[in-house]
């Protein structure tokens, strides 16, 4: 495996213009010879095959739910970033970059990062070409608000529905674009896996689930935007749906998986009840822009909290990070609760819980203006818990809720097999060891709209169109081998189901890597896991056939991927001695019990090429080069 | 607590389908819906017998994915709420609980309680946008918005398009999903070059998937879990008058 970030050279700020004047460009009357396969349909997936259909080119768009409106996109809360400075308070391009940079615990590549910042304006201009509803001032401008990590109100907001108002932006140019045939969506349709020709992405497989077929799909390029591996932990903050399986199947061919071991964590989210539980419902942080995070002074405080007085409480955040304060980013938020329910100061009746208090927000504020702030976020509150927030602080505990890893990409999006691109969340490239609030939208819209169109188009120009065929006998093992695998799953026929297994290895995951890591545990894991998968290919019971709907069998191949991809996981985490970022090894800690990290062992990439079932896989090393930036403790005290 | 549910059982589009009734036991109040039908499921397989099918994803009230008519009320019946985030402490032990699909003729059941809502994007592939391409747009604040209509516009567009509107109208009617989108895009200038074909189309196509038209039950605003008002449908039958007279 060779991997070749293809920066491209000259200075920081003129990189992206430089690069796109160079890139060939395909004559308007062949772009329609052209057919481009895209995978998801969230802001990513279907920005770019809205963006590819407009341009001309023919593209066919998968997803498994059943409208592209259903994406994960449109769980996002917050916001999303833009360099715009309409607020004057000194926002820049420069400084966009520059948080993302010290955000991701300096590592992410400078040049696609520079890029992010670079084409956030462009984002926010187009969405309101395109009719998202964003928040206004009186006067008809757009509303800003602060988030998550940065001290600049650079965040624009769709009320608490941000993701939910970009995605049927995303969903509705979409539709245009299908109404015009130019894009052929397939819904309720999930990829099996990619194939190869001559070493070239030419095609995918795809399972019909309503009616169990399987189908193969030829082009001239494969994008996939499939999101994260979140529900590697089974519970997470992501959708049901979410899996790797996209991702690990290219892997499996050939493709890098690029820093698997950095998971974001997030600090504000209802907590766990009990085994039952099937998610975890994030509660927006932009309620630390208001809310007060406390626990009890004193370990086993079981007092109601009214009767806690102020000097028994312990507001740590504000305490230990008196410059940031509640506003700490996710990965120092999170660690410092765990810390607080470590030490036995948990609230709650699992004691994994600490409290986040409106009470002297009411007091300064009104009870109305934080209504009108929250109000949505406080019934949602309610739903779950049956508890009203205005008179009882939240309960709050950290939950696995975005994955900064991925598949290895260049520069140009590009995973290390050509006419392979991966978008969004599916790839690892630009939040670095940590993704800051409001940071997952401005990625995938960047990547959808504003990246791939061009390198995609780059990457055609070079290739003849319709060169391949589904007739290939490529296409023909590749099917063979997705039949197989089905019936092999369909054919254990044991004693436990799918979600036993997925539970267990999400406990695992949890368990040993985490909001904290450890060399002995993650050894430990390594060994469990395995056994785990052999279990499951030995005693997992996948009721019905594979020519029908069939949930549990789509559950079962998501597992089955999981079950693969914890292990490389865990690999990664033990591989990178250092703590940077949602990777906290507690080896490599400061005495504060801060992040330690290790720049000159550790500032690189790390790209697992896949040698083969129950094969180590390989580790390959891209190095990080810092020019405009100067790596730094990331200090936000 | 102790539980009977009434589920419809349907095999595929085709066959017929009916109810089956289910015991289950050991059901917490923390549990969501669709978690009580998970601890179902898990026992109904490890009997030997086929899960119920429905749809879900996101779990948290905003994919528009989960569905469901419960006890005769879609998404449950309680105010501005998905079936996904409805809970447990809802119903009392010893409950019995009818579960059927969103019934429409313009959604076909899949299998059990899974139906299709695809006529839905076909309703909005016929205008529910603003035709601009990617690319270079003017800035974002070169077009002023007043924040009354801005909120107006995003009360409607918080549409999550799940189907409870026309899974709980006597008429089969879609119309508060087709005004939501209409009213957002009115509501904003850039949807005014093209909101006199955006109404045409998208009515005409809803009347083509087969959708009954309004009649003022209100029970769609009632069902709505983003609690969408049915002004916007008299908002859309404005829109509509106005663009059938301009001849357009």
């Amino acid at each position: 495996m060779k991997i070749d970030s293809n920066i491209p050279s000259g200075p920081l700020e003129n990189k992206w213009d430089n690069s796109r004047f160079d890139m060939k460009l395909v004559n308007p009357a062949n772009k329609r010879r052209y057919r481009v396969i895209v995978v998801g349909s969230g802001l990513a997936g279907g920005g770019v095959a809205a963006s590819l259909g407009e341009l001309g080119y023919n593209v066919d768009c998968f997803c498994f739910q059943d409208s592209p409106r259903r994406a994960h996109s449109i769980a996002a809360q917050g916001g999303i970033n833009a360099a715009k400075n309409y607020q004057n308070d000194g926002d820049s391009i420069y400084r966009l970059f520059y948080d993302t940079i010290k955000g991701g615990d300096f590592r992410s590549r400078e040049a696609n990062v520079y890029r992010l910042a670079q084409v956030s304006t462009n984002i926010i201009d187009q969405c309101v070409a395109m009719g998202v509803p964003f928040a206004r001032e009186y006067g008809g401008q757009l509303a800003n608000r602060s988030f998550g990590g940065a001290q600049v109100s650079r965040t624009f907001y769709a009320r608490g529905q941000t993701g939910q108002q970009l995605l049927l932006g995303v969903y509705a140019a979409l539709s245009r674009q299908i109404e015009t045939g130019q894009v052929r969506m397939h819904t309720r349709t999930e990829m099996q896996d990619v194939v190869l020709v001559d070493g070239k992405a030419k095609g995918i497989i795809t399972r019909n689930l309503v009616s169990g077929e399987l189908e193969a799909h030829a082009a001239d390029a494969v994008i996939l935007a499939t999101g994260g591996y979140g529900p590697v932990f089974y519970l997470s903050t992501n959708a049901m749906g979410n899996n790797v399986s996209a991702t690990i199947k290219a892997y499996k061919k050939g493709a890098g998986f690029a820093n698997p071991c950095y998971t974001q964590i997030h600090p504000t989210c209802v907590p766990v009840t009990g085994d039952h539980q099937s998610k975890l419902t994030l509660m927006s942080e932009s309620l630390r822009n208001d809310g007060r995070v406390w626990a009890p002074k004193t370990a086993g405080d079981k007092r109601h909290p009214d009767e806690i007085p102020e000097d028994d409480r312990d507001y740590y955040l504000e305490r230990m990070y008196p410059s940031f304060g509640n506003l700490a980013p996710r990965d120092i938020s999170s660690r410092a609760a765990k810390r607080a329910c470590d030490e036995g100061r948990g609230v709650g009746d699992t004691g994994l819980g600490v409290y986040l208090d409106f009470r002297d927000s009411i007091e300064r504020l009104g009870l109305d203006l934080v209504k009108q702030r929250y109000g949505n976020l406080f019934d949602m509150y309610e739903k779950i818990t049956g508890e009203n927030a205005y008179s009882v602080p939240m309960r709050i505990y950290p939950a696995v809720h975005y994955t900064m890893g991925g598949l290895w990409v260049d520069y140009n999006l590009m995973s290390n097999i050509p006419g392979l691109f991966v978008l969004g969340e599916a790839n690892f490239s630009d939040h670095g060891a940590n993704r800051l609030g409001a940071s997952a939208l401005m990625q995938g819209l960047a990547d959808g709209y504003f990246v791939a169109p061009y390198t995609v188009s780059n990457y055609l120009a070079g290739e003849k169109y319709g060169e391949i065929t589904n007739e290939k006998d490529e296409f023909k093992e590749a099917l063979n081998g997705v039949n197989s695998h089905l019936d092999r799953l369909l054919n254990v026929k044991g004693n436990r189901t799918v979600t036993s297994f997925h539970r267990e290895l999400g406990l695992l995951c949890w368990e040993y890597c985490g909001m904290s890591r450890t060399k002995e545990g993650l050894e430990k894991v390594l060994n469990l896991i395995p056994a785990l998968k052999e279990e499951f290919w030995q005693n997992v019971h996948v009721p019905g056939s594979g020519s029908q709907n069939n949930g549990e069998l789509e559950k079962a191949a998501r597992v089955a991927d999981f079950l693969d991809f914890g292990e490389l996981m865990c690999r990664d985490a033990l591989s990178r001695e250092e703590s940077c970022g949602g990777h906290f090894r507690e080896e490599h800690q400061t005495e504060e019990g801060e992040a330690l990290r290790d720049d000159e062992n550790y500032s690189h990439v790390s790209a697992w090429e896949y040698k083969g079932e129950s094969q180590v896989p390989e580790l390959h090393k891209e190095e990080l080069e810092f020019e405009s930036v100067q790596p730094s403790v990331r200090s936000y005290k | 607590m102790k539980l009977t549910l009434r589920v419809w059982r349907q095999k595929n589009t085709q066959e017929k389908g009916d109810f089956e009734t289910y015991e289950v036991d050991n059901i917490m109040q923390e549990m969501s819906f669709l978690e009580m039908l998970d601890v179902t499921n898990e026992k109904l397989i490890l009997d030997g017998k086929e899960p119920i099918a429905f749809d879900y994803d996101c779990r948290e009230g905003i994919c528009g994915m989960c569905s469901l008519v419960i006890n005769g009320k879609a998404h449950g019946g309680n105010k501005g709420t998905t079936t996904c985030q409805l809970h447990m402490r809802f119903f009392k032990d010893g409950d019995t609980i009818t579960i059927e699909p969103f019934r429409s003729k313009a959604f076909p059941v899949i299998k059990d309680l899974i139906v299709d809502r695809s006529s839905f994007d076909r309703i909005i592939q016929k205008g529910g946008y603003i035709s601009a391409n990617s690319g270079s747009a003017p800035d974002g604040n070169s077009i002023l918005v007043p924040k009354q209509d801005s909120d107006l516009a995003m009360d409607a567009a918080q549409c999550i398009g799940c189907g409870a509107c026309v899974a709980s109208c006597p008429n089969g009617s879609a119309m508060l999903f087709v005004s939501a989108k209409v009213s957002h895009l009115a509501n904003l200038p850039q949807g005014h070059p093209e909101r006199k074909q955006r109404v045409l189309k998208m009515v005409a196509q809803m009347d083509s998937e087969g959708f009954g038209n309004c009649t003022n039950h209100a029970e769609c605003e009632a069902a709505c879990p983003k609690e969408i008002s049915i002004s916007h449908i008299a908002k859309m039958n404005r829109e509509f008058i106005s663009a059938t007279l301009s001849g357009k």
